[in-house]
């Protein structure tokens, strides 16, 4: 099976339980948006799809590679975006993104090749020689999906990618995205609680208090109320 | 080149970097076992008599006794520095993206180990080039024959900073280790005075300096610094050194989780 798939993932801190059982697919070249409040367990289960943590209970395939059986191949399908940033500020954009491309292996003419495409991409290469922190905090965040995407994986992770930026920077970054998932046929999961960042024809899994309470596509979903009202309703009054 | 090694140049050319960027890091570095070698050692040199013993042949001075503890130190200072930069790289994020490479998790630990070690080696050469200009010089072949002691002592006290690394929760908890775990290192082993001058004053606090394995790190320094060989030292260095890797490869298992993310 492509794409991402969780199949009945429980995960618990001591006696707290954090995830309860989730499953959910995203197919090949979908955007889904995992969509909760805080604390439903969003960055728990991101710690679970890039193996920072791993659990005995439930199985994850990322690509087709089982996590817990082939975790190099799973990794290596892997682009993820974290919530807390993880740019060396000091370092160069340049620098950045080789560093990134030989923990993934990548060196020499071939690695050149796709940090060029990704500041290119990202119209920055100009900037390259810059330091990190001259960048602004929309920059940043493009500059770390860019680096995320330097090995060429098939699925997206991006955990709350769009906190603490302004309205233009959300919005420039939730639409760039897209733009991947539907050219580039990347699978993308985005874990927000923001819901207007979610388009009619993305996938929404709802998770909330440690359980998946629905995936749907999003217009399936909502027909034709307003997402943040639905989201309301399922979480808002038990939250 | 394979993605280990292509990983590992990168991790030893990024802690290379930050070590230069970081100047003030390198001179409290050197001016701290200078200010001990210079200082506390001209004020000890007359209290503290020190008979022959192996590896000297003949009457020593404080000063001389101490260069090879003061190499310990600047190893176990780095050590804890590094660990100290590790947990920051936790606080701040980045040490998730090391971790979520697709090389094996314990291959992406010893080459930030091993990238410590370096900038320690570099270190401690420094230092024992300004103990050189300050009149306390070793055989050559010392410091030839110094290297590889410095490898297996930096790589067993840049392990424990990975072991305390993992343990440590947040950046705040580290004066602790300052307090619990720098301090009785260095002053219960043989950096500053040797086990003999302990056991004169108590049987237990020389069987614990036997016992810390950084007293056998300090000596591997100081025998191979004068061209000779302590299998001993050698051998509990690289027990312990293998300890704490374990400890710290348990302590990073995915399993156990790094630390409990918000969201």
């Amino acid at each position: 099976m492509t794409g991402l798939s969780v199949r009945n993932v429980s995960y618990a801190y001591g006696e707290k339980r954090a995830l309860d059982d989730v499953s959910f697919h995203v197919p090949q070249g979908a955007f889904c948006a995992l969509l909760g409040p805080n604390g439903a367990g969003k960055s728990t289960l991101f710690s679970l799809l890039t193996r920072l943590f791993t659990t005995a209970q439930g199985v994850i395939e990322v690509a087709g590679f089982d996590i817990s059986k082939q975790p190099r191949q799973a990794l290596a399908q892997i682009g993820v975006v974290f919530q807390q940033p993880t740019l060396d500020l000091d370092l160069t954009v340049h620098r950045n993104l080789s560093y990134f491309a030989a923990l993934h292996g990548l060196a020499g003419r071939d690695a050149e090749t796709r940090i060029s495409a990704a500041l290119d991409r990202l119209d920055m290469a100009e900037r390259a020689a810059e330091r990190t922190r001259d960048l602004n905090g929309g920059h940043r965040r493009r500059l770390e999906i860019a680096r995320s995407l330097i090995h060429s994986p098939s699925v997206l992770l991006l955990d709350e990618p769009t906190v603490g930026l302004d309205a233009a920077a959300r919005k420039a970054i939730t639409q760039h995205v897209h733009a991947l998932s539907q050219q580039d046929g990347l699978t993308v999961l985005w874990a927000t609680h923001l819901t207007d960042e979610i388009e009619p024809d993305d996938h929404v899994a709802i998770l909330h208090r440690g359980k998946l309470l629905k995936q749907e596509l999003c217009s399936d979903l909502t027909s034709g109320q307003p997402l943040q009202h639905v989201f309301l309703s399922m979480t808002g009054a038990t939250a | 080149m394979t993605g280990a090694l292509i990983a590992l140049r990168a991790i030893l050319i990024r802690e290379a970097l930050r070590f230069v960027r970081q100047r003030s890091r390198f001179v409290a570095a050197l001016v701290r076992p200078l200010v001990w070698l210079i200082v506390f050692a001209a004020g000890f040199r007359a209290a503290l008599g020190l008979s022959i013993t192996p590896p000297y042949q003949t009457y020593i001075t404080y000063e001389i006794y101490i260069v090879p503890g003061l190499c310990g130190m600047i190893m176990l200072f780095n050590g804890m520095q590094s660990s100290l930069s590790l947990v920051y790289d936790r606080e701040m994020g980045s040490m998730r993206l090391l971790l979520t490479s697709p090389l094996p998790r314990w291959w992406l630990l010893f080459c930030r180990l091993l990238a410590s070690t370096t900038i320690s080696i570099l270190q401690v050469y420094t230092f024992l080039a300004v103990a050189a200009v300050y009149g306390i010089d070793m055989p050559i072949i010392g410091y030839l024959l110094v290297f590889p002691a410095l490898i297996v002592a930096g790589l067993m006290l840049g392990a424990l900073g990975l072991a305390l690394s993992s343990a440590i929760k947040q950046l705040e908890n580290f004066a602790g280790v300052m307090n619990f775990v720098i301090f009785p290192m260095f002053f219960l082993s043989s950096a500053l005075y040797p086990l003999w001058k302990m056991a004169e004053s108590s049987a237990l606090l020389r069987d614990i300096c036997a016992f810390n394995p950084f007293t056998h790190a300090v000596e591997l320094i100081r025998f191979a610094l004068y061209g000779q060989f302590n299998a001993a030292a050698l051998g509990w260095t690289i027990l312990a050194g293998f300890i704490f890797l374990g400890l710290a490869l348990w302590g990073y298992d995915p399993a156990r989780g790094v630390k409990k993310p918000r969201g």
